[in-house]
């Protein structure tokens, strides 16, 4: 187990190693940098204050140099400085994470309470009418894209009380709290419930399947008892996995949906510096990403192990 | 191993119909869900054919005389705010979602393929780093990926679908080479290897085919997930340049300040990308049934 472990955290490392040469080469091939469009905007262009400034920020300097100053930078826990604020891009990621993970926990929640049970419901009543609707509306959910979802919660906001939730990091009242939070995290995290839904559908299917089951209905144990008793407490393991990878990636949601919601967080942060060629801020908020992600996978594997005995790593 | 063997499938199904057609209506009526998301995906891919006998308007003419004009006889799904008809707009933008959708997962599909053999099949050192590679494309989502390789690569509809395409390698590599792995063991390859055949005849003529229902398996699934990805680049303004109608670039004109004043900016174009997805998902769920049993829920 402990050889195990040792192997995934070098394993990780390298990972994330690949990923900051793979974003820094990507960011570098792009014609045009930030001083190009600086001056694209400017018009007339002096070519020596071009250069000028290309050499304070750093790129006219060999990409490699480039690359080792930032990775420097990074173990020290210095990012260096976004070129559009000119603050450090520690001050400018720092404080937009929590409203971002507040979004994502709330989505993990709204798609874990509403996909478990449903899923559950669906597979109790496989065959049955209720099942072909379910069935169809996690589906949608699958199809529905996250930003047009949310583009139409802001219509129905206006119809209904004629104005729009503006974001306000410091809301006063619940309801002013649960329409900046709760309601993009649904729009967001109704994708998320839907596929939660149909892991715990077929899961649970699969389960239900076992010897075990029949074992028990054999012996007489009711329906509820051997549904939820006996056969959701094996089915949620795949969940548990899924929930965990949703997790990791439900940043893609987040990124059109702080966009359509003018929320100031880390996804609609990273679209922001990509269009001003930003690159201290797109590298370090890919990298952070990267982490997260396989940070998640990791505790996801190893929560696994701990809750299902049957799993043992490295042996 | 799951060969596609339809014959074999179609009993289980309990078809006894032998004629080609009846055949057909048993299946389109034992998937009835699958059915309607393929006549749903036919009928896009018909919409994209013949999108110019469809229009009564050029979707790149500008008529500011009719600015946001609400949907009329005239203009069905109304005008957007550079008086363009919306309805030939979305009836256009169907090729894009076409283009981006076919050739992304195409493109992703095959260098997944390549890759999952070769790794799967050779082992060794070149699956180690085809694994540690994967694993790094996987570590970033799918939008992430695409984001930064759409801003790298500039905007346009090839760099789109190379930037779609690459995110998805991974995921068809590691299916393709699971499933190498495990036909590598099997009697008929080893069968293969004792009459003398060549390691890349074998993995071209023997494993290949046979995994061959996985793929297109995960092809159809995945097909949704992409003209999803290129509607949200091109909301976020990276995907699909001005003024090609792309579905999401639509939305993204039309994004929070015609909420207010032009709801069917919004509503239309959003309608076209769910639907689409929608089919395709559909369609991609009865194929699983049929194709993998194993998966099937």
């Amino acid at each position: 187990m402990f050889a195990y472990i040792v192997r995934r955290l070098f394993l990780m490392l390298l990972t994330l190693f690949g990923i900051s040469v793979i974003i820094f080469v990507l960011l570098r091939v792009v014609p045009g940098n930030i001083v190009d469009i600086l001056f694209d905007a400017a018009g007339f262009v002096d070519p020596a204050d071009k250069a000028n400034l290309e050499k304070e920020l750093g790129l006219s300097q060999p990409i490699v140099i480039q690359y080792l100053h930032w990775i420097g930078g990074l173990l020290r826990g210095d990012l260096g400085y976004s070129y559009v604020s000119e603050k450090p891009a520690l001050d400018e990621i720092l404080p937009r994470i929590p409203i971002t993970a507040r979004l994502a926990g709330l989505a993990l929640l709204f798609s874990a309470s509403i996909g478990i049970p449903l899923g559950v419901l669906s597979a109790v009543h496989q065959g049955s009418r209720l099942d072909y609707v379910l069935r169809v509306v996690s589906l949608s959910g699958l199809s529905l894209p996250s930003f047009w979802l949310g583009l139409l919660i802001l219509m129905a906001s206006v119809s209904m009380f004629g104005t729009m939730p503006i974001f306000n990091p410091n809301p006063k009242t619940w309801m002013e709290a649960f329409a900046i939070y709760a309601v993009p995290a649904m729009a967001v995290g109704f994708r998320s419930a839907a596929l939660t839904m149909r892991i715990t559908r077929s899961s649970m299917l699969e389960i239900l399947r076992q010897d075990y089951i029949r074992t028990a209905r054999a012996k007489g144990a009711s329906e509820t008892s051997v549904n939820y008793h006996h056969a959701l407490k094996n089915a949620v393991l795949p969940v548990i996995t899924v929930i965990g990878i949703e997790a990791a990636f439900l940043i893609g949601g987040l990124i059109v949906t702080e966009t359509v919601f003018n929320i100031p967080g880390i996804a609609r942060f990273l679209v922001e510096a990509l269009r001003w060629r930003d690159y201290p801020i797109v590298q370090n908020l890919v990298m952070f990403i990267a982490v997260v992600v396989v940070v998640v996978n990791f505790t996801v594997d190893m929560l696994y192990a701990a809750i299902d005995p049957r799993i043992r790593y490295g042996d | 191993m799951a060969t596609i063997n339809f014959e074999s499938e179609l009993r289980r199904a309990g078809a006894n119909a032998t004629g080609g057609w009846r055949r057909l209506a048993f299946l389109a009526q034992r998937y009835m869900l699958g059915t309607i998301g393929l006549i749903i995906m036919l009928l896009f891919v018909w919409m994209a054919a013949s999108a110019d006998l469809i229009c009564r308007y050029d979707p790149l003419s500008v008529d500011s005389a009719h600015r946001l004009a609400a949907p009329s006889a005239l203009h069905w799904f109304g005008t957007d705010s550079f008086g363009r008809d919306v309805w030939s707009r979305i009836i256009h933008g169907s090729r894009i979602s076409l283009a981006v959708g076919i050739g992304s997962t195409t493109l992703g599909a095959t260098l997944g393929v390549i890759v999952g053999l070769a790794s799967g099949y050779l082992s060794g050192w070149v699956d180690l780093v085809f694994q540690r590679i994967t694993d790094m494309l996987q570590s970033l989502p799918l939008l992430v990926l695409a984001l930064v390789m759409t801003a790298a690569l500039g905007p346009s509809l090839p760099n789109v679908i190379v930037a779609i395409a690459i995110p998805l390698i991974p995921t068809v590599a590691r299916v393709i080479r699971a499933n190498t792995l495990a036909l590598r063991e099997q009697p008929f390859v080893e069968a293969a290897k004792s009459i003398g055949m060549s390691e890349m005849r074998i993995a071209l003529r023997h494993v290949l085919p046979n995994t061959m229902a996985p793929l297109i398996v995960l092809a159809t699934a995945q097909l949704g997930s992409t003209i999803l990805t290129e509607a949200s680049l091109s909301f976020l303004g990276l995907g699909i340049p001005e003024p090609y109608p792309s579905w999401g670039r639509m939305l993204s004109e039309s994004a929070a300040e015609y909420v207010r004043t032009a709801p069917w900016l919004v509503i239309f174009p959003g309608i076209a990308i769910s639907l689409a997805v929608f089919g395709t998902n559909l369609f991609g769920d009865a194929l699983r049934d049929i194709l993998d049993p194993r998966q099937r829920g």
